[in-house]
């Protein structure tokens, strides 16, 4: 019998065919890539707990980090299978959720609008975080109220929040307490909506 | 539940694999109503008067759990002969002031008599049963299009599962409190729970599903205009720290305010707080009304609000009205969003359908927008309270990329700054930004510890060692304590929330995973699962009971009762607080300990739930001559939003209702973004019933434009029978059209915003709005772009006699 192109005698239908896996369910199908492939779990360097960031279901998560060239990197997301809420299983969100952490989309620099500005523009942290706490010391003096009908109100109309429902209650805290000091009671959330 | 909250449908589908009954009850057939035992179409809006019929059937027949209501509720309460029922008042109960267009509660007053038989006329017992007597089966066919045998199994099967051997229970998602009627629609199903003793007992209660890992914890920490926290109301104006607790019931529990409040603002302010200055109470702004997220997009399109935070929150598309949202956002002076992508919050200045359409040009947008990126939650150390007030802590696993950082991290950043640039100031309005505790151990890199922050929300008694219970609270000032209610979290120094005891390791209950307020409690009121004497109601349901033997409560999770409070304990006379509930009062956050049937203080739209239409509705109301909640917010002035609203015009003779998917999540900034996710649902769809398709000529794949009278919208059509038309008898035949709602500008996959269709009528006991029942036409093709399309809506407005939308100032 003359010898087969390797890529007939390597074709999985051939070896489904002529081998032992008539059913193409085993070594039929398995190639020098599938040998080599690994999950990506196994690389990690470390596996830390962690909570959807979805709904309000709160599946337990492992999230498990590797480490090259001095960068960590999220190398998967899974559901934790000791969690008694979902017992290791995720939803399509929470399954997706490592892309939240790698998308490309990820915003990474500061962009800073100009007032009637048509384009985005570059600003560093320090310099926006700058602008922002005047802007708050100027707003506030300017719309200061001390009295509203005759009595003491002590507040701010003139400057508001609203967060989202994934912030952490410990951010939760510090939104409604700095704010409170500063006397902004506009302070709002999601959980209104 | 299958589709928004999957991983918790698990439970269900065991249940019923254990012989539960699963009913479900939705506008739409969903992946839920699949593997439920009974699928229950209804029209949206009409719950109230399914749930009114559900109690009218229990009552009429004899079917509540008469020893728990008499026991547990306010049931045998004696109301004064002022008050009028909404039945015998038209649709309005006493103290109804139409100017105004609120309530005055004093007729609703209980006189403090009980009639333990129920059989006093004016006992809560028997004004509910009059109350609901009109609520029949009926009545539901002609408001829900559900008909009598189908609504039967629900009764029957409902009376089934109560009792003492078994429980029910009700589970919902948050569209059922995005009604005019929001919190009664909760309240009809809360009366149905006491009546049939299915509250603090395993197995029952009421359960919301919300849609957001941390909904829970912002409103329990809160960041909401009303609250400071573990739900103590913001001050008054002119309040003192005397009358402002005064005005607090200070029932049970609440009889420790005091403590509460002191220890908060020892917290807050430290050193400062003295007991010579009220602990600083005064450094507290006042509230006057209402300053609810939409009453406070309103105050922006009128130039009130200079200054906006977005964190993490996009209301250009998730919240209702679009349209005024972005133009509130356009008439700032300045913005700041923190996100972790590009949203369309943030970029409406560029493309939103405003800029579009021509009302509003770049160029004369004056806002400034600082767009800061945001830390994902891997990338910091926090807790989410998940939708059981369990408490999960999240560990950081990496840092964030770039200039992205925490909001702990932003907020403790802008704290330093401004009470930096403050410094040395002696105007006395700065004072408590100067005297505010801002000392947050930092890690690594300048973030702040988030774990300090949770052990201050704990908070730490005398000896300053973290607190194990709000027990230990004082009023003196010797304690400091975040709030209130979460005391507890950090006990022995031990950040609870983190602890991973695997489930297979402990009992169902679990209570070694994560940490629930309050005090790690699973199930609240749950002295309530066992009878008056202590012991449980059966074997099949025995939770938390008496040990007689060691004179303590005890089961299998925290007794949510004093735990050496024996069952015969009576109060001595002139007992106040916690000392003055009996052994056998469950409801210890109520002054007198039992669950409330009859709701005398707190609501504003009457003590017991009255079905009304929602404020857009094809259909009048057939129980009041009201059609839609008399109290309502529909705010008025110069934005006339009233001017908004359809009522029942039949230029708009369709409902439209929202819902969400799967794959995608709120507003769309977690999920548009994702290619996997973009990919599971690339593009909007609106579901229609094939009678609807062929009244409108819809093709199934093809478009249509969704109008109602503030927008138009285009999708693609799905024509299923997911969705099926609703008969009323004598009505005629009520088309739904279901519409997902995560679509923007922004994103892997774009589409129009649904919420930009709805109205701003809000519940006017929570500020939620209606979101989930509005009227629209809806047309084949594509909708017009650019002015052609408020063009559109206007043609619908004139012909519905509303005033033409008018150009924004700012614009």
């Amino acid at each position: 019998m003359p010898q087969l192109p390797g890529w007939i005698a390597n074709w999985p239908a051939y070896r489904q065919l002529t081998g032992r896996d008539r059913l193409g369910r085993g070594e039929a199908v398995r190639s020098p890539h599938t040998e080599a492939a690994a999950p990506r779990t196994q690389a990690a360097d470390r596996v830390v707990s962690s909570i959807c960031p979805y709904c309000a279901v709160g599946c337990g998560q492992r999230v498990y980090v590797a480490s090259a060239g001095g960068r960590d990197a999220v190398t998967q997301i899974e559901g934790d299978p000791d969690s008694p809420v979902s017992r290791g299983r995720l939803c399509p969100k929470g399954a997706a959720s490592k892309q939240l952490v790698t998308q490309p989309g990820r915003l990474t620099k500061v962009a800073y609008r100009r007032p009637y500005g048509t384009a985005w523009e570059q600003l560093s942290l320090d310099q926006a975080m700058d602008m922002i706490a005047d802007r708050v010391i100027a707003t506030r003096r300017d719309t200061w109220q001390e009295h509203h009908g005759g009595q003491r109100v002590a507040r701010t109309l003139g400057i508001a929040s609203l967060g989202g429902a994934t912030l952490d209650n410990e951010e939760n805290y510090l939104i409604k307490k700095l704010w409170t000091a500063l006397g902004a009671i506009q302070i709002e959330n999601q959980a209104r909506i | 539940m299958a589709e928004c909250h999957p991983v918790a449908f698990q439970w269900v589908v065991e249940a019923k694999a254990r012989g539960a009954t699963v009913i479900h009850v939705d506008p739409r057939f969903t992946r839920t109503s699949a593997l439920a035992d009974l699928h229950v179409p209804t029209r949206a809006g009409g719950d109230i008067v399914f749930l009114g019929a559900l109690i009218n059937h229990v009552l009429s027949g004899g079917h509540e759990f008469t020893e728990y209501v008499r026991a547990y509720t306010n049931a045998a309460d004696i109301l004064p002969a002022e008050f009028t029922d909404a039945e015998d008042g038209g649709g309005l109960f006493s103290g109804y002031d139409p100017d105004t267009r609120t309530y005055d509660n004093s007729s609703w007053q209980p006189t403090g008599e009980r009639d333990e038989t129920l059989q006093h006329p004016r006992c809560v017992f028997q004004v509910l049963k009059r109350h609901f007597s009109r609520y029949t089966p009926d009545l539901v066919e002609q408001v829900c299009g559900i008909g009598p045998a189908e609504f039967g199994r629900v009764a029957d099967a409902v009376v089934a599962a109560s009792g003492r051997e078994k429980t029910t229970a009700w589970v919902y998602a948050v569209g059922w409190t995005q009604h005019s009627t929001g919190v009664q629609h909760i309240r009809t199903a809360s009366i149905l729970q006491m009546l049939l003793g299915n509250m603090g007992r395993p197995g029952g209660g009421i359960l919301a599903l919300r849609g957001h890992a941390n909904i829970q914890g912002a409103t329990d920490v809160p960041t909401l205009f009303h609250l400071l926290g573990g739900y103590l109301p913001m001050p008054g104006p002119g309040e003192d720290m005397a009358t402002y607790l005064a005005r607090i019931p200070d029932g049970g529990f609440w009889g420790n305010k005091r403590k509460y409040l002191v220890s908060m603002l020892k917290a807050w302010f430290g050193d400062a707080a003295t007991a010579d200055n009220d602990f600083c109470f005064g450094y507290l702004p006042r509230i006057s009304g209402d300053h609810g997220t939409y009453r406070t997009t309103l105050d922006m399109i009128d130039g009130k609000v200079k200054g906006f935070f977005l964190l993490g929150e996009n209301p250009a598309v998730g919240s209702a009205g679009g349209r005024l949202q972005r133009l509130a956002l356009a008439n700032l002076d300045w913005l700041v969003v923190k996100d972790l992508t590009m949203i369309e919050s943030a970029s409406f200045w560029q493309d939103s359908p405003e800029v579009a359409g021509g009302e509003l040009v770049t160029e004369r947008i004056g806002t400034e927008v600082f767009l800061l990126p945001a830390a994902a939650h891997v990338e910091k150390d926090g807790s989410f309270t998940n939708t059981q007030r369990l408490l999960q802590w999240h560990a950081k696993a990496l840092d964030p990329p770039g200039d992205a950082r925490s909001d702990l991290a932003f907020m403790y950043d802008l704290g330093n700054r401004i009470r930096a640039r403050l410094a040395g100031s002696d105007d006395p309005a700065d004072r408590p930004v100067l005297d505010l505790t801002w000392d947050y151990p930092e890690e690594p890199g300048g973030d702040p510890s988030a774990e300090a922050v949770l052990a201050e929300l704990n908070g730490y008694a005398a000896d300053g060692s973290p607190l194990a219970s709000s027990a230990q609270l004082a009023d003196d000032g010797s304690t400091r304590c975040g709030s209130w209610i979460h005391a507890g979290c950090f006990a022995g120094g031990v950040n609870q929330t983190a602890r991973r005891t695997p489930w297979q390791e402990q009992d169902h209950v679990a209570l070694e995973w994560g940490w629930a307020w309050p005090a790690n409690r699973r199930i609240l009121y749950n002295r309530a699962s066992a009878d008056p004497d202590g012991r449980p109601w059966s074997e099949a349901k025995a939770y938390v009971w008496w040990d007689e033997q060691a004179r303590e409560w005890t089961g299998l999770d925290v007794p949510d009762f004093e735990k050496a409070k024996p069952p015969d304990y009576l109060p001595p006379p002139g007992a106040t607080g916690p000392a003055a509930l009996s052994g056998r009062d469950p409801f210890i956050m109520q002054a007198d300990g039992k669950a409330a049937i009859f709701v005398a203080r707190g609501l504003q739209d009457g003590p017991l739930p009255a079905h009304f239409e929602a404020a857009e509705s094809p259909l009048r109301n057939r129980v009041y001559r009201q059609d839609a909640s008399p109290v309502s917010i529909q705010y008025a002035g110069r934005r006339q939003t009233r001017d908004q609203v359809a009522g029942h015009d039949a230029t708009y003779p369709f409902v439209v209702t929202t819902y969400r998917l799967t794959e995608h999540h709120t507003a769309g900034g977690m999920s548009r973004t994702l290619s996997r996710l973009a990919e599971l649902q690339p593009e909007l769809f609106c579901e229609v019933s094939p009678e609807l398709a062929a009244e409108r000529g819809l093709e199934n794949g093809g478009w249509a434009t969704i109008i109602t009278a503030r927008a138009a919208i285009e999708a693609r059509v799905l024509v299923t029978r997911r969705l099926r038309p609703v008969r009323i008898p004598g009505e005629g035949v009520i088309h739904q059209v279901g519409l997902p709602y995560h679509f923007g500008s922004e994103g892997l996959v774009t589409g129009d915003s649904v919420n930009d269709l709805l109205p701003l009528v809000l519940d006017p006991n929570v500020f939620i709005q209606e979101s989930k029942v509005a009227t629209c036409d809806i047309r084949p093709g594509r909708r017009p772009t650019g002015a052609a399309r408020m063009q559109l809506v206007n043609s619908y407005r004139h012909r519905a006699g509303l005033a033409d939308e008018e150009p924004q100032p700012g614009s």
